[in-house]
């Protein structure tokens, strides 16, 4: 019942705040304007509206949702708050393969599925080497993720710096890279949306079974999880939701990270009920966020990541030291 | 069987084997293999040579999930920064017989109400386990192995969080399913006297081998502890049964 309530109510409020971003923006546009805009009016605010704001909301919300599932995911995995697709390199991963795509000239709906290709290779890598000295832990999965975004940071300046096609588009490139939701089209975000769905439905499919890694892989195990499939299936449903995350809005850190452990006290711990009410939680929070990012210093725009990280790394730091026993 | 982690031999030839309703107790000093030996049986750790065999089938054959059917494992670590429901916890025991989708059924939810109530866990059942004592905590993952309906349950060190008119308790208890269902259980227990209270059969493990296999009664013997253990146990006729004190101790 409580379940049913509180998603309902993370439903409500991230509808209410879709309809919010679409309402304000640094240019104001009347209520009525925005109904018969999104009915299809043909004038300059009809664009604004159908072409701009309403992609972007819709983006902001699918990028915020996909970060919170996917941290969700990966701190079930690791039973650790500590882990998101940020801080375990995932994210990196992505960014990069996205950068590569678009300096070979890829076309926008291309993006996200480098992107996603990019996740699913550092997440493969880094529990490849988390797994090397025996079972997984958070401390070398987060080591790991920590040694792939440098490296991955390192190659993206590289490439930015080398290539002709990035330099023209640097300024939007960089805005893009600290964390800026920037829907270049309808067809992107149909493609990122495709893609956040299939992430979602796996996660869905398989929440009972990461459930069963509460007390560590090896209980996972002996309770029946197979536990190379699962894990493998699991990484790869993270991989769908911070590709297609990254594609979007490219690094946003700590959403994925916060999102998931302060709902664990709302709503428990059960993967089913976490990993749906973190999608609607993250992308609440990813449109409030976004509806900042426009507007706080207008006509001029922060990039979101930077007000992600306001809020988010003070709270990651109170989880750190809190749960510090647990780290390793 | 022999096992190893890496080169380090843990196992040496062990041949072992249990019979359905047994309960049987695994004694022995610090790192003689008891833990390992019990990871083999759980299908953790592939023996480097010799198989642990379920029905005549050797267990590296079959699948986890079929496996969880048929043996259930207590783990030692029950730690858990989540705030998993003590039923949530219990249910985790079912997980080999979910679906495709991950979805429970009816059989399900009857066997975890039934673990809750045959440990005593229903006025706990809602309680969130990252807030309950180790004793408390330690009945939740019990109930859970039990909720796994298996033939074989293997425990290493059950009642290490509990008092010891609990641990008693908790073994009576254990030791009475196993009689009512059919289920054989394997338990590593450090305590020699609440072993022979509670089992049928105790194997005493040494650096790796078996040394000594039977009933409580004929495997306690003085010269036994002794040998295994070394000296400063003294083994002393109650009744028909022998218990082990420390001698005293002189500083």
């Amino acid at each position: 019942m409580r379940t049913t309530l509180v998603l309902s109510l993370l439903a409500a409020a991230l509808a209410l705040s879709a309809i919010a971003a679409v309402l304000i923006g640094s240019v104001s546009i009347a209520p009525t304007e925005v109904v018969s805009a999104l009915l299809g009016s043909g004038n300059v605010n009809g664009t604004i509206i159908r072409e701009l704001r309403l992609p972007r909301v819709l983006g902001a919300a699918l990028v915020g949702g996909s970060l919170a599932a996917a941290g969700a995911l990966l701190q079930g995995l690791l039973r650790n708050p500590l882990a998101d697709p940020f801080v375990t390199g995932t994210s990196a991963g992505a960014t990069l393969a996205a950068v590569i795509a678009i300096a070979l000239g890829a076309a926008a709906p291309i993006v996200p599925v480098a992107a996603f290709l990019g996740a699913l290779a550092a997440v493969i890598l880094v529990w490849r080497l988390a797994r090397l000295g025996g079972p997984t832990t958070v401390l070398t999965v987060l080591l790991g993720g920590v040694v792939l975004t440098s490296f991955a940071g390192a190659l993206v300046t590289f490439i930015l710096v080398s290539s002709d096609r990035l330099a023209l588009r640097l300024r939007a490139v960089l805005g893009w890279l600290q964390g800026g939701v920037s829907v270049i089209s309808w067809q992107e975000l149909g493609v990122a949306a495709v893609v956040v769905a299939g992430g979602l439905m796996i996660a869905l499919l398989l929440a009972r079974r990461i459930d069963a890694y509460a007390f560590g892989e090896e209980t996972a195990a002996t309770l029946g999880v197979d536990l190379d499939r699962t894990t493998t299936a699991v990484l790869g449903a993270t991989a769908l939701l911070s590709g297609a995350a990254v594609a979007l809005a490219g690094l946003v850190g700590f959403v994925g990270l916060v999102v998931p452990h302060a709902l664990r006290f709302i709503i428990g711990a059960s993967h089913g009920r976490l990993v749906p009410a973190s999608f609607l939680a993250g992308g609440l929070a990813m449109v409030v966020a976004d509806l900042g990012a426009r507007t706080i210093i207008a006509p001029a725009e922060l990039p979101v990541g930077a007000i992600t990280g306001l809020v988010g790394a003070p709270f990651f730091l109170v989880l750190l030291v809190r749960s510090r026993r647990f780290v390793v | 069987m022999t096992a190893a982690y890496g080169p380090h031999v843990v196992l040496r030839d062990c041949g072992f084997a249990v019979r359905s309703g047994e309960v049987v107790a695994i004694v022995g000093p610090n790192g003689a293999g008891k833990s390992t030996l019990l990871r083999v049986l759980a299908g953790l750790i592939r023996p480097l040579a010799g198989a642990v065999r379920l029905d005549d089938v050797s267990i590296a054959a079959v699948p986890r999930a079929r496996l969880a059917r048929r043996i259930a494992v207590v783990p030692q670590i029950f730690d858990t920064l989540f705030p998993f429901t003590v039923r949530e916890i219990v249910a985790l025991g079912r997980t080999a017989r979910l679906d495709l989708f991950g979805r429970a059924s009816a059989d399900d939810a009857v066997a975890v109400e039934r673990a809750i109530a045959e440990l005593e866990l229903g006025p706990l059942a809602s309680r969130r386990i990252d807030r309950l004592s180790g004793g408390e905590r330690q009945r939740a993952v019990l109930a859970m192995a039990l909720a796994q309906e298996a033939d074989v349950l293997l425990l290493d060190e059950p009642t290490a969080h509990l008092d010891p008119a609990h641990q008693r308790g908790m073994l009576e208890r254990l030791g009475r399913l196993a009689h009512e269902r059919g289920f054989a259980i394997v338990s590593v227990l450090h305590d020699l006297n609440l072993a022979s209270a509670f089992a049928s059969r105790m194997t005493v493990l040494a650096e790796g081998r078996i040394v000594h296999d039977g009933h409580p009664r004929a495997v306690l013997s003085q010269e036994v502890v002794t040998a295994v253990f070394g000296p400063g146990l003294r083994v002393l006729a109650d009744g028909d049964r022998q218990v082990v004190l420390p001698a005293a101790i002189r500083t």
